[in-house]
């Protein structure tokens, strides 16, 4: 009996240690996001103040500076425009393509499966420079051609790409989850004198609904965030997205000791962000399953 | 015949926009990091000139090159050893143990993960900063002198920091699933046994994940190198002094440092290399048999 309750007790404290430690990291993780939270709404003379010191009122001026003076507005508008259309370029070209490469049988479909896969070793910031000597020769070209260049400083080229070096990690989790659909669905479908395309679009890719919902997630995290591709393919700074745009921002008012609207920007970038993950989370980290193999 | 051809028509129409976006914005420029490391290309003119491993040699002797070689090493080293350790640790006890707000847990541990580098490195500006940051403050607090965490000396330790703290519940979250799909009943034996939690940690839950870890830990490595190029350009922008310099930084910059472009790639090939170098080695340290359950 005596035994039983010392372990009672050990296992007690063990609890309260977990607990413990636990809490300390969950405060080392939530103190600095709230801390530029609220550091947002603070007077420029209060940040030269404690920085443990709450403010005294709610100084809203500093989203309006962040927004309009810095730019913000724009770039966020930028972000929005260039996100979607990763997007929707990524799940038209990959949605298809890793149905194909899952569920039928065809000449090279083992080369181009090997190929997808080693592209999952290939991060996009390897290959920056390349892109970038690439687009801007098809420049030079075009200009002695038609006289004008569009390859840089264009946003749906941005989301191409986007989209093409999202491609390895798409087909992966994609064709994995067509792979283990029941073969069953097409035949009854080509029984009811439904086509190859008909029947991918009105009964397989409804089925793949949470895997496409993984997908979208884990790409707009990837694009929303991204700052090294938009700040080497679009040389205007005005045309850039919010992270490009607030690390400007950031690397100005370092000089200028304007922290106020510096942080507005931070939130600004992170708040839809928090939002759509508090959301989603469940979706998010249930997929983190299958999107084992991120970076 | 006539079906036959619908059916290579249909496989064409969806397999080919992806294969040639692949193939130009991924193939394409990989073979160029390759090829054009064998050229001399200025940083204005489009001309290239041949000259064979001429800028592998001048790498050789490069002494900033060879600091960020170091500096990306020891990231790697650093950032791998105590993200993996400590998200293994966490994740075993918050899957074995039956604690309350698990999922509070899980949801905070995972914020640092959706943030943007550049939101990160914002916030550890704050957290960094010399007269008004919050860690200067803590240690004045208990009457040290503050730290110049950005300055030479610390710089490589903040940015490790600042690297664990983004990825560590991205890791956790993950070995979290594969931890629980390990049967109770496998406990319930080594319980029964005597083994303590400790040893149930490490003879049990480890044997069983392992092909997990080694799979991690290989695209940890290859993600590594790239978020310290994220972390370093948007946090110090490689100084004071290149201490804190990275190689894809390097090969990055290399544009504005006059390196020209075929420089620049062979930097890109020398990275390429000790990144499969890496994996490989990770992969043959940590090859063993299989347990199954």
């Amino acid at each position: 009996m005596k035994l039983k309750k010392e372990s009672n007790r050990t296992d007690l404290l063990y609890k309260v240690f977990i607990y413990l430690v636990l809490g300390i990291l969950a405060l080392l993780i939530l103190v600095p996001v709230v801390w530029v939270i609220v550091a947002s709404v603070k007077e420029t003379t209060e940040h030269y103040g404690s920085p443990w010191a709450l403010p005294s009122h709610i100084h809203w001026q500093n989203f309006a500076d962040a927004w309009n003076k810095a730019n913000m507005g724009g770039y966020m508008l930028h972000s929005v425009t260039v996100t979607a259309m990763a997007l929707a370029i990524l799940l038209v070209v990959a949605l298809p393509a890793s149905y194909c490469l899952a569920r039928f049988q065809f000449v090279g479909q083992g080369l181009l499966k090997t190929c997808f896969m080693a592209g999952l070793f290939i991060n996009v910031n390897y290959i920056v420079v390349p892109i970038y000597l690439m687009l801007s020769d098809g420049d030079k070209w075009l200009k002695t051609v038609l006289g004008n260049g569009f390859l840089l400083n264009n946003h749906f080229v941005v989301a191409v790409v986007y989209a093409a070096t999202a491609l390895p990690f798409t087909i992966y989790l994609l064709s994995s989850y067509f792979a283990t659909l029941p073969h069953g669905f097409e035949e009854a479908a080509y029984v009811d004198g439904a086509g190859y395309g008909r029947t991918m679009i009105q009964i397989i890719f409804p089925l793949a609904k949470p895997s496409i919902i993984t997908v979208i997630l884990f790409n707009f995290l990837s694009f929303w965030n991204e700052y090294i591709i938009i700040k080497t393919l679009v040389t205007e700074r005005d045309q850039w997205t919010l992270p490009a745009g607030l690390l400007n921002l950031m690397q100005a008012q370092q000089s200028a000791a304007e922290y106020g609207p510096m942080y507005a920007g931070l939130v600004l970038v992170m708040l839809p962000v928090l939002i759509l993950y508090i959301c989603v989370q469940r979706n998010l980290t249930k997929g983190m399953t299958v999107g084992g193999l991120k970076g | 015949m006539r079906s036959n051809r619908r059916r290579t028509a249909f496989l064409l129409c969806c397999v080919a926009p992806a294969v040639i976006l692949f193939v130009i914005f991924m193939v394409i420029p990989t073979v160029n990091v390759f090829r054009l490391s064998l050229f001399q290309r200025s940083t204005f003119n489009p001309k290239e000139t041949f000259i064979g491993l001429k800028n592998f040699q001048m790498l050789m002797e490069d002494a900033v090159f060879i600091r960020s070689m170091q500096n990306m090493l020891l990231l790697i080293v650093m950032v791998t050893i105590f993200t993996m350790g400590t998200a293994l640790v966490f994740a075993g006890i918050l899957t074995r143990e039956k604690l309350k707000g698990q999922n509070f847990f899980r949801i905070v541990f995972y914020i640092p993960n959706i943030l943007s580098v550049v939101v990160i490195s914002g916030i550890f500006s704050a957290i960094y900063d010399v007269d008004k940051g919050l860690l200067n403050s803590i240690l004045n607090l208990f009457g040290k002198e503050s730290v110049l965490w950005k300055g030479e000396q610390h710089v490589i330790t903040s940015l490790v920091i600042a690297m664990v703290w983004q990825a560590i519940g991205y890791y956790m979250v993950m070995y979290m699933s594969s931890m629980g799909a390990v049967s109770e009943s496998v406990y319930e034996a080594a319980d029964l046994d005597g083994a303590s939690r400790v040893n149930q940690f490490f003879q049990v839950t480890l044997p069983l994940i392992w092909t997990n870890i080694r799979t991690t830990l290989t695209f940890f490595i290859i993600s590594t190198i790239n978020m310290a190029f994220l972390f370093v350009s948007a946090m110090t922008g490689g100084g004071p002094n290149n201490s804190s310099n990275v190689a894809l930084l390097y090969m990055y910059n290399q544009k504005n440092l006059g390196g020209g472009y075929g420089y620049a790639m062979a930097i890109g090939v020398v990275i390429f290399l000790v990144s499969f170098g890496l994996s490989a080695l990770v992969n043959k340290v940590t090859d063993r048999e299989v347990l199954e359950y």
